[in-house]
């Protein structure tokens, strides 16, 4: 197989991976620029996971799954306003108690709902997001170079795939061009100063984290309704963790976070690929290096190496009007 | 009337404890958990047909983290259950511990060796079973390209791999074997996504059979095949009816009889401590041939097979073991 080929498919399997990690790492940017600090991106996706899967099953929908999804995710996401913008809990903590909750609650549940020791019952492909055949890429897919760039990159996914990289721009519209967008940045840098212009500081972020909710969810159905055709416990597999790398990687700004989404996903679609196999001059490349590589890479960049991560000024202090 | 009562708990507290030294049934299932339609799923089938045999309860312990594996284990030596079976390569360090404080107690594991006088080691020749399908893969597969998914990076999981690459082999000798492992942690056995990224990156690559030894993301690993119109093979039960079609056959690992015996013997009192292989020739392992698959299997296909079962057997084909020497060469 040519050179050509394996980079296309390469790269088709580096979108297939990144496109829960954006639709994540979009959720956390809502949250974080607010100035809440969402480490439960991973049990919200777990969550959303695990309601899609049964929800698309009983109803054998991939849609109402979907919107289950959202609402469980939601639903978790208002759970940690409640307790960090009401209450001004400490936000770590909440998050974490979240992870710890959804990952108990999921396989609980599974055992009680399904039998099958916290597995969800095997989706048919009539309750799966399944892949989306572009208008003429039949047509085109021997068309040398041009067919196999459309018929694999291009076309090809599902649906979900789409709405993740559209959302790119979408967020970058909220939050650069639109009036809460900016009301959200100044929450997230000075609370102070938006209470003082006469706007709830509260309210601004619990919008955030119902934005945060939404896009979490659709990532966590994406994985068990499209990517795979079950819930299995654990599956999100710290991928919400991975999505928060690639937030503070990519510095807090939808474009560039995305790019960094679709880096780490680069990185695991090559590593899947190097494996075993001889790099000339180098030989065989431990698989345990280029595992670990986004996680370098994120570490070199918190040391200021790749350029300074300049977190919003207000994040993970709640918000107190009066002492 | 006080009197009479306390007596009688007296006597009911004796009789039980009496009860207790004789047969307590008790297993401990792997990290995998109960229901993964693989490996501990076999366990539980072997343990259910035990208790409607012979109507006796089996305690069962499912441990949701390594440090449980070991509380879990105690708990049931010091509740004098007898024998204890511990499922999974992975209990190896709590059981060797746990035997030496509870001399008393009869245990077993699948998979792995505890070497205590009082522990039965099963293991598996999966080399064996894998070479047959790796055999199987060979013959089916028309791009002379097959693949291989483990789950976490171990000596056992190279052991599938290597016996699979070998039978492939001895097909087509120019046949290319792909291999990939998940992952170096046992989150590697849940990662049903990665599973089916490693297969498609296979499949990308021309691999048309894929054999999964994953634990539950091999579950991943065959939707993949499903979704791309590839085969892929099954591995510890028999996996043919996920996907009728799809599924070339099952490398299975009879561990539902191994647990089943090692009950029966204690109580029958024939138990006996040390290391039990069991590959082709004592049954446990071979290959799934049933309902879901036969239309996939030729006659030439299943008369060949049964030639090379034959001839592992009688010692005619050396099956190389990944453990031996951490190696595969052959």
């Amino acid at each position: 197989m040519d050179f050509y080929v394996i980079a296309v498919l390469t790269l088709d399997a580096t979108v297939r991976v990144s496109a829960p990690l954006i639709l994540a790492a979009l959720a956390g940017l809502f949250s974080e620029r607010s100035g809440v600090v969402d480490i439960s991106l991973e049990g919200k996706m777990l969550a959303g996971a695990f309601t899609a899967a049964c929800v698309a099953y009983l109803a054998n929908s991939a849609w109402m799954g979907l919107a289950a999804a959202i609402v469980v995710s939601w639903s978790l996401a208002m759970l940690h306003g409640f307790a960090c913008i009401t209450h001004r809990g400490n936000q770590v903590v909440s998050g974490v108690a979240i992870n710890i909750l959804v990952a108990g609650l999921s396989i609980v549940l599974g055992l009680v709902w399904f039998h099958q020791g916290g597995q969800t019952p095997n989706l048919p492909n009539t309750a799966r997001f399944t892949e989306i055949v572009l208008p003429g890429a039949e047509a085109v897919k021997n068309v040398p170079v041009l067919g196999e760039l459309y018929y694999e990159l291009i076309g090809g996914h599902n649906i979900l795939v789409y709405i993740a990289f559209a959302a790119v721009p979408v967020v970058w519209w909220i939050v650069y061009r639109s009036r809460f967008g900016l009301r959200l940045r100044a929450v997230g840098e000075n609370p102070k100063a938006v209470d003082t212009a006469g706007i709830s500081v509260a309210w601004l972020r619990y919008r955030a984290l119902m934005l945060n909710g939404v896009l979490c969810g659709m990532a966590g159905a994406y994985i068990s309704t499209a990517q795979n055709a079950q819930f299995v416990r654990d599956m999100t597999a710290g991928q919400g963790y991975m999505a928060l790398a690639a937030l503070i990687f990519g510095k807090w700004r939808p474009v560039p976070v995305m790019f960094a989404c679709l880096l780490f996903g680069f990185l695991d679609a090559v590593a899947v690929r190097l494996q075993g196999v001889e790099v000339p001059g180098i030989g065989v490349v431990p698989v345990q290096l280029i595992e670990s590589l986004p996680y370098i890479l994120t570490v070199v960049l918190l040391a200021g190496f790749i350029g300074k991560a300049i977190a919003p000024k207000a994040i993970g202090e709640p918000y107190t009007k009066e002492r | 009337m006080k009197k009479v009562l306390a007596v009688t708990g007296l006597a009911l507290l004796v009789a039980s404890q009496v009860q207790a030294e004789e047969f307590k049934p008790a297993v401990v299932y792997g990290l995998g958990g109960k229901f993964d339609k693989s490996f501990n799923e076999s366990v539980v089938n072997g343990v259910a047909r035990f208790t409607k045999d012979t109507g006796i309860k089996v305690f069962e312990f499912e441990p949701t983290n390594t440090p449980q594996i070991e509380q879990g284990l105690s708990k049931m030596a010091k509740r004098k259950m007898n024998p204890i079976i511990a499922v999974g390569f992975d209990e190896a360090n709590a059981l060797e511990k746990v035997a030496k404080e509870n001399p008393e107690s009869k245990f077993a594991i699948i998979d792995s060796v505890v070497d205590q006088p009082n522990v039965e080691s099963i293991v598996f020749k999966e080399q064996e079973g894998s070479f047959l399908v790796g055999a199987l893969a060979a013959m089916a597969s028309k791009s002379g390209k097959v693949g291989f998914v483990g789950g976490m990076d171990i000596g056992l999981i190279r052991r599938f791999e290597c016996g699979y690459e070998q039978g492939a082999k001895y097909i087509n000798k120019d046949i290319t074997v792909y291999q990939n492992m998940t992952g170096s942690t046992p989150e590697a056995w849940n990662n049903p996504g990665k599973g089916g990224e490693l297969a498609k990156s296979q499949f990308d690559r021309g691999a048309d059979v894929v054999f999964a030894a994953a634990g539950g993301t091999g579950l991943g690993v065959y939707q993949a095949a499903a979704d791309a119109h590839k085969y892929a093979i099954g591995v510890d039960s028999n996996q043919n009816y996920l996907h009728p079609g799809v599924m070339l056959t099952s490398m299975v690992k009879s561990v539902d009889v191994a647990a089943y015996n090692t009950f029966k013997e204690v109580q029958d009192g024939t138990w006996k401590p040390g290391v039990k292989a069991l590959g082709l020739a004592e049954n446990g392992v071979s290959w799934a041939y049933d309902q879901y698959n036969k239309d996939l299997i030729t006659a030439d296909m299943k008369a060949k097979m049964e030639e090379i079962q034959a001839d592992i057997v009688s010692g005619k084909i050396q099956v190389h073991d990944y453990m031996a020497d951490n190696a595969c060469t052959y």
